[in-house]
């Protein structure tokens, strides 16, 4: 019997598990895939926004400046990268502006700090690489960017340091009121436990639509991504907008904290909850698109390209709350973009939202600080040379475009809520996340994954399931 | 910090030939670093035969070929450090490196001999649409799992792009029990040697689908099917052609690319063509004492050329170690080689009449299939080399061969230029 079960394991999740560890209560997360940030947390422009976009008065606009302000703080108590690189919306009409005006009043009254509307004197001194066509800009330095694996996994680790129990492969299949309980199914068995927090997504709306009649309807809205090699580092310092128009939405063109370039996203609405492919139609629209805002953008550096998907609910809102019609079932729905930002926000909204209906106590153990993975290429030298010797796998390369070491790798398998898959180790230090894609480390991650996890190589999986790398012996079946 | 005359990036091919090479030129102090737990590089993972007709005059394999290297470097007792990693070379030929039993240690050289070899291009990096599931490898990577570690990386199978390694893996996942299906290249001629197209895909009978590219991958976790369609000329899909094959396993052998992020780092100028340094006739770079061979240079066909051109750089190091900046002394200047008309480069870009040998072979690729055409050189506009081709590829590496007395008695020399003639 828990005091909560959390639904789902992404950013909103883990954030809400991290927050309702805090207290003196029995919380276990459930997710279907075999890892923390599998979903939308995963695939994402990752830019934590200022907080101008959202509508005023809206819980988005609210939870979102909440969010960003929340972020440095944040990410050096739970140690995760992230870094005020600072916004800007860009103006490429003349005609416009008063659209930039628009967005700028708005960003006021979302209580956004520091927002100035820049003539392209000074946007060109800011980004060398604007387009020619550049009129004019909304500076926001408070905008950033953060790694959303990176903050996800934090908050996760913490939650799991703190008490708070994952069950992983562990799918929801059902929802039934027991009394004042709750009874969830799983595809492991019924869990019993007095509150649900519906944290799941794109599947938000199928849970919520399970205990409510008050429907909720979400439309997983893809967006496909181009990342740009680590060799583009600095072409953008900024993260780039296009001011929204009549002649279109425009994609975003933003470094990442590892130094890519990111450019993105598509806004295709589907049907499949699952269709993360990526279409040649939405890769040529980024193509196409990428070079309105900026000049010269070398997309050739692409490396990957990948597609997420957004939790649109229709109402373009945050639904956060103890559903009317079925107490006991909290709502954290509808969570799309600035989702990511919010997360922090989110988070401690649930878990107040919790501890208000449970009167819970606060945990006096809670630690609320977390060590990410170490990263050598932040020593000096010497500080380098006395880690290998201390620890020998720190100076065994298996990244060689990353540089990323034997170290870190084990590191990312044996700490709490360790690293079961290469994209698992991939997510937490980046190994196979550079210009080959894995082509060089994957085997020798594979080894690595096997020996610490002590199973045996075929056992590997690339992002768990039926996702094998291995799949027998040569010449086995002749 | 350790001192050395010459340091050696890579214990692959290139690495192996130049540090015998610079050893035999009379060099006593060499280091040779490698990254992985041996010498040999790719060599080790191409347990096919073919390697070695022109260097030894016989067939061997991969493995076989590099092991007569390596027995040359120990015959001449040179130096190698394994499972170590350079991180950096600064300008002043400090290089950093990095391994499990000595740290970070620094390695002060008098020359630099790049030797890093080449990656395979991602799928990542061809935009092939659909969704990430497990079982797309580079056709190299699959290589290393089948050969080295004996593992089988899928059943059934379907090849992007027909470069050299594709072809050989066609064949290897065939022999090891899987079926492959089809082998898609997107232009409308093989990247790889015609040998290794009737070697490993018509004695097997694998279709190769000219002119067709992946368009959609299938499977949420593990592949589940590859959809392949024609292409115009203008390499984009041509709707209405698709065929979709089930298969568990997609393999990419779409070119590879030079690893040059130490050079970029060094300063060393490099070719947008061919993604690897600039050298003149010396294989040396602009960086004075600092030297390429093999793949990180330019993507080679044959290991029996990336030796030669290694030995190459590895004396003219030696050279430069033993004279100083002597070794540049010239009579002559260095004239620009231009490869133009269906040749897309040239190794090296420069020539020095007055320094270089009496022979000097200069390596280059065509854009494009030419038949019953002329390779064509000229000294300023005066044809010396006009040698008539059947077919010319890109697939295949093309050569000419200057002479020192050819292109010293020619007066006001200010050009090379290598091109492709319609016959």
């Amino acid at each position: 019997m828990y005091d909560v079960v959390i639904i789902g394991a992404g950013v909103s999740g883990a954030a809400s598990a991290r927050e309702l560890s805090r207290y003196k209560l029995n919380v276990c997360v459930v997710e279907k895939e075999e890892d923390v940030c599998c979903g939308t947390s995963k695939a994402n422009s990752a830019i934590v926004h200022a907080g101008f976009d959202a509508a005023a008065g809206s819980l988005m606009a609210k939870l979102n400046v909440e969010g960003s302000q929340m972020m440095e703080e944040l990410s050096k108590e739970l140690d995760f990268h992230y870094k005020n690189n600072g916004s800007l919306v860009v103006c490429l009409h003349e005609e416009e502006k008063p659209n930039l005006q628009e967005l700028y009043d708005r960003g006021v009254k979302n209580g956004v700090k520091d927002l100035r509307i820049i003539d392209r004197e000074e946007l060109v001194k800011l980004e060398p690489n604007i387009s020619d066509e550049a009129v004019a800009a909304l500076y926001a330095p408070t905008g950033g960017i953060v790694c959303p694996f990176g903050m996800n996994i934090a908050f996760a680790e913490n939650a799991a340091v703190n008490g708070v129990e994952f069950k992983f492969d562990t799918e929801v299949t059902g929802l039934e009121k027991k009394g004042d309980n709750w009874v969830v199914k799983t595809s492991q068995g019924e869990i019993e436990t007095r509150y649900v927090v519906n944290a799941a997504g794109v599947y938000a709306d199928k849970f919520h639509n399970m205990v409510s009649d008050k429907k909720l309807h979400i439309t997983p809205r893809r967006g496909d991504y181009c990342l740009l090699d680590r060799s583009t580092e600095g072409f953008v310092t900024h993260t780039i907008f296009q001011l929204p128009s009549k002649f279109g939405k425009g994609v975003l063109v933003s470094p990442t904290v590892h130094g890519n370039t990111l450019v993105g996203p598509t806004a295709i609405d589907i049907e499949n909850k699952e269709g993360t492919n990526t279409t040649q139609e939405g890769i040529d629209e980024l193509i196409n698109k990428a070079g309105t805002t900026v000049k010269g953008l070398p997309i050739r550096q692409v490396i990957t390209s990948f597609a997420g998907l957004r939790a649109h609910e229709d109402g373009h809102e945050f639904y956060i709350g103890e559903l009317e019609d079925a107490k006991g079932f909290i709502d954290c729905a509808g969570i799309e973009s600035p989702g990511l930002t919010s997360a922090p926000a989110i988070g401690k909204m649930v878990a107040e939202i919790v501890k208000d209906l449970t009167n819970a106590e606060e945990d006096p153990g809670f630690v609320g600080t977390r060590k990410g993975i170490l990263d050598p290429k932040t020593l000096s030298n010497e500080e380098r040379a006395a880690l290998i010797k201390e620890n020998p796998a720190y100076g065994n390369i298996i990244c060689r475009c990353e540089m990323i070491t034997e170290g870190e790798i084990i590191d990312a398998i044996k700490r709490p809520l360790g690293a079961k898959s290469l994209d698992g180790v991939k997510r937490r230090t980046r190994a196979g996340m550079g210009r080959c894609q894995s082509g060089f480390c994957s085997p020798r991650t594979i080894e690595i994954l096997a020996r610490e996890r002590g199973v045996d190589p075929s056992e590997i999986t690339k992002s768990g399931g039926n996702s094998k790398i291995i799949v027998g012996i040569n010449k086995d079946r002749i | 910090m350790l001192n050395y005359d010459i340091v050696i990036i890579g214990g692959g091919p290139a690495g192996l030939a130049a540090a015998v090479s610079a050893k035999r030129s009379g060099v006593e102090s060499i280091l040779v670093l490698e990254r992985d737990k041996e010498l040999g590089g790719i060599l080790n993972q191409c347990i096919h035969n073919g390697f070695g007709l022109h260097t030894f005059k016989e067939e061997l394999t991969g493995p076989e070929y590099a092991g007569r290297f390596i027995d040359q470097l120990k015959d001449e007792k040179i130096e190698y450090k394994l499972n170590t990693m350079v991180m950096d070379i600064a300008p002043s030929k400090v290089v950093t490196a990095m391994n499990r039993e000595e740290g970070m240690f620094e390695i002060q050289a008098k020359a630099i001999i790049l030797a890093m070899g080449c990656r395979e291009r991602s799928r990542g990096a061809l935009n092939i649409p659909g969704y990430r599931p497990a079982g797309i490898y580079s056709a190299g990577t699959a290589q290393r799992l089948v050969n080295m570690e004996g593992y089988m990386p899928g059943r059934e199978v379907v090849i992007l792009g027909s470069g050299d390694i594709g072809l050989i893996m066609a064949r290897r996942m065939t022999l090891e029990g899987a079926k492959v299906k089809v082998v898609a290249e997107l232009m409308p001629y093989s990247g790889g040697l015609k040998r290794n197209i009737v070697q490993c895909l018509d004695d097997y009978g694998i279709p190769l689908k000219l002119s067709h590219t992946v368009v959609d991958i299938e499977g949420k976790e593990r592949v589940e099917a590859i959809t392949i369609a024609e292409v115009g000329p203008d390499r984009r899909p041509v709707p209405g052609t698709e065929e979709r094959y089930t298969c568990d396993t997609l393999l990419l052998s779409c070119g590879l690319i030079p690893e040059n992020e130490l050079s970029r780092s060094l300063n060393v100028e490099m070719s947008p063509v061919t993604s690897g340094p600039l050298v003149n006739e010396c294989l040396e770079t602009n960086v004075e004492g600092v030297f390429a061979c093999g793949n990180v240079l330019h993507v080679h066909d044959l290991v029996d050329f990336v030796s030669e051109e290694a030995s190459a750089a590895g004396k003219h190091a030696a050279e430069y170690v033993l004279n100083g900046a002597k070794h540049k002394e010239s009579n002559a200047k260095d004239i620009p080689i231009v490869a133009t008309e269906g040749a897309r480069y040239t190794v090296p870009k420069t020539i020095n009449p007055d320094r270089m040998d009496e022979k000097h072979t200069v390596r280059f690729r065509v854009g494009d299939v030419y038949k019953n055409c002329y390779v064509s050189v000229y000294l300023n506009d005066q044809r010396i080399i006009h040698r008539k081709r059947p077919v010319v590829a890109p697939g295949e590496m093309e050569e000419v061969v200057l002479k020192k007395e050819e292109l010293a008695a020619f007066s006001d020399l200010s050009q090379i230029t290598v091109k492709i003639e319609e016959a």
